[in-house]
């Protein structure tokens, strides 16, 4: 481990509330957290390849799902949707994530969508376990 | 982008690059992590669709 890494995990494990805090960063925009830590490479490729997943997967004419009491199956696809953070709340009032039945690709679209959520909650997990040095 | 293969194609490059990053510390490992799951979703994808063409479609 670097010095410069040795230090921002040992600055991580003396204040609980930045831990929080990066945490929330890193699910609100994929990779910050890796960044924060000095992990640029990783952080980087993160920040790239996990909003252009989500991107796909609205231009496949995915549909992003909002939290239906009545439909477990529906909150469950929205509470993955929502693991990618800004995005989810972003896309919306521009008009995407509508979705489109008739799509050949729309069982796809969100298939890309609910799986770059999952994938980002992954990020956090460890950006979480870098903080800590168990990485 | 209507091709299937091509979507999966697309699906499992992603999904590799992720976990390959995740899992993986040296751009070596990581290169040959996820050339090795890029290629197994490829042939997972093209086997599992050859086992379910003799199924009817409706």
């Amino acid at each position: 481990m670097s010095p410069a890494r040795a230090t921002a995990v040992e600055k991580e494990k003396s204040q609980p509330g930045s831990l929080v805090l990066l945490c929330l960063a890193s699910w609100a925009i994929p990779g910050i957290g890796h960044i924060w830590l000095g992990r640029r490479a990783k952080g980087f490729i993160f920040l790239i390849a996990l909003p252009l997943m989500f991107a796909i997967g609205l231009a496949l004419q995915g549909r992003l799902f909002s939290f239906d009491s009545s439909d477990i199956l529906t909150t469950l696809e929205a509470a993955a949707q929502l693991g990618i953070g800004l995005l989810y709340f972003l896309a919306g009032p521009f008009g995407f994530g509508k979705g489109d039945v008739r799509a050949v690709t729309y069982e796809y679209g969100i298939s890309f969508l609910i799986v770059a959520g999952l994938l980002n909650v992954l990020i956090v997990i460890d950006a979480y376990d870098v903080a800590l040095g168990r990485k | 982008m209507h091709s299937h293969v091509v979507v999966m194609a697309i699906f499992a490059f992603f999904v590799s690059l992720v976990f390959s990053v995740l899992a993986k510390d040296t751009p070596r490992e990581q290169a040959r992590l996820g050339g090795l799951m890029f290629a197994g979703f490829m042939l997972a994808g093209l086997v599992v669709s050859w086992l379910m063409y003799p199924f009817p479609l409706r």
